[in-house]
């Protein structure tokens, strides 16, 4: 039942804000025919959807996880991301590269934290999720330019791949 | 006015970086290191011109056009959706590349290689739980 309800009020939600400006009617937005469609809507598709949308456990509905995640898509992951496309725009125009793939392992237990780690690497510094083990979680990335030092120890320190990424992960996810 | 400006150097910084990952694209010498330039200058670039399209309909959402809140929350959730599909699709990309055999071009190291291939290990990992229920049945 209570899974039944996350997923009509979220989809009800997302319908609204795909609707905006559709009237004068409600709060200067929406028209009573949307709100009423969207409704009706939402109550079939969390009747449809609820086994698929909320597999495990109801950990993500706690409010805190919702902020922490917020303040990490804004703070580390964006500087985050400035910083690998400078470092790209660097690699482009100079061609200097020194590829190799290396493995890591994070130590993450959830497929959600695993998704949003590997997500994290992609779009940061130089790195590049290729594959994952699926009995492990461990990871295997694609470097752009392999640091010899990172070398000596089997597998890959995951402060040279990702800083402190798996630390933020792990407060969202798990 | 000020407004103005800013929209401007943001589409100037998010075609910039468009252009690069085109150029990353040519010079980069095999599929995994073009897919660094296609995926992280690709987001980068489209966070700001789609933060443009943003800010070009607050504008018009302050000066009392509904249709501004409507530019402004689909280009939102294209960002969204940006965010979420790109290095996904990367990662298949580069999954499947590595599985069909093409090696990274002047690799220092490749520790893929080693890894034990999906069917051995599942055949093991089934034989397992197969002996082990045998077990607790006698």
């Amino acid at each position: 039942m209570l899974a039944f309800i996350i997923t009509t009020l979220l989809c009800f939600v997302i319908y609204l804000l795909f609707t905006t400006g559709s009237g004068t009617e409600v709060l200067g937005l929406w028209s009573w025919i949307e709100i009423a469609f969207g409704a009706l809507l939402s109550i079939v598709v969390g009747i449809a959807a609820r086994k698929i949308f909320v597999k495990d456990s109801f950990r993500m509905l706690n409010p805190v996880r919702w902020f922490t995640f917020l303040v990490y898509m804004i703070g580390p992951f964006f500087i985050a991301l400035t910083k690998a496309n400078l470092d790209v725009a660097y690699r482009v125009i100079t061609g200097k590269i020194k590829p190799g793939i290396v493995k890591i392992s994070p130590g993450l237990k959830t497929d959600f934290g695993i998704t949003l780690l590997a997500n994290s690497i992609t779009l940061t510094p130089g790195t590049l999720s290729v594959d994952i083990d699926e009995n492990t979680n461990d990871l295997y990335i694609h470097w752009i330019n392999v640091d010899e030092k990172a070398l000596e120890k089997k597998p890959v320190d995951c402060k040279y791949i990702c800083g402190n990424f798996p630390k933020w992960v792990r407060r969202i996810a798990e | 006015m000020i407004f103005d400006i800013i929209i401007y150097v943001f589409l100037g910084i998010g075609v910039f970086f468009n252009v690069l990952a085109g150029v990353g694209l040519l010079r980069f010498p095999d599929v995994y290191t073009r897919l660094h330039a296609g995926t992280k200058c690709t987001t980068f670039g489209s966070i700001f011109i789609i933060g443009s399209v943003i800010l070009i309909g607050f504008k018009n959402w302050w000066s009392g056009d509904l249709n501004g809140s409507v530019l402004v929350i689909h280009s939102a959730f294209a960002l969204i959706a940006i965010l979420l599909t790109n290095p996904v699709s990367a990662h298949a990309i580069a999954r499947a590349a590595h599985k069909s055999g093409v090696m990274p071009a002047q690799a220092v190291i490749d520790e893929l290689q080693d890894k034990p291939t999906e069917k051995s290990t599942r055949k093991k990992t089934s034989s397992k739980t197969a002996f082990s229920k045998k077990e607790g049945e006698q």
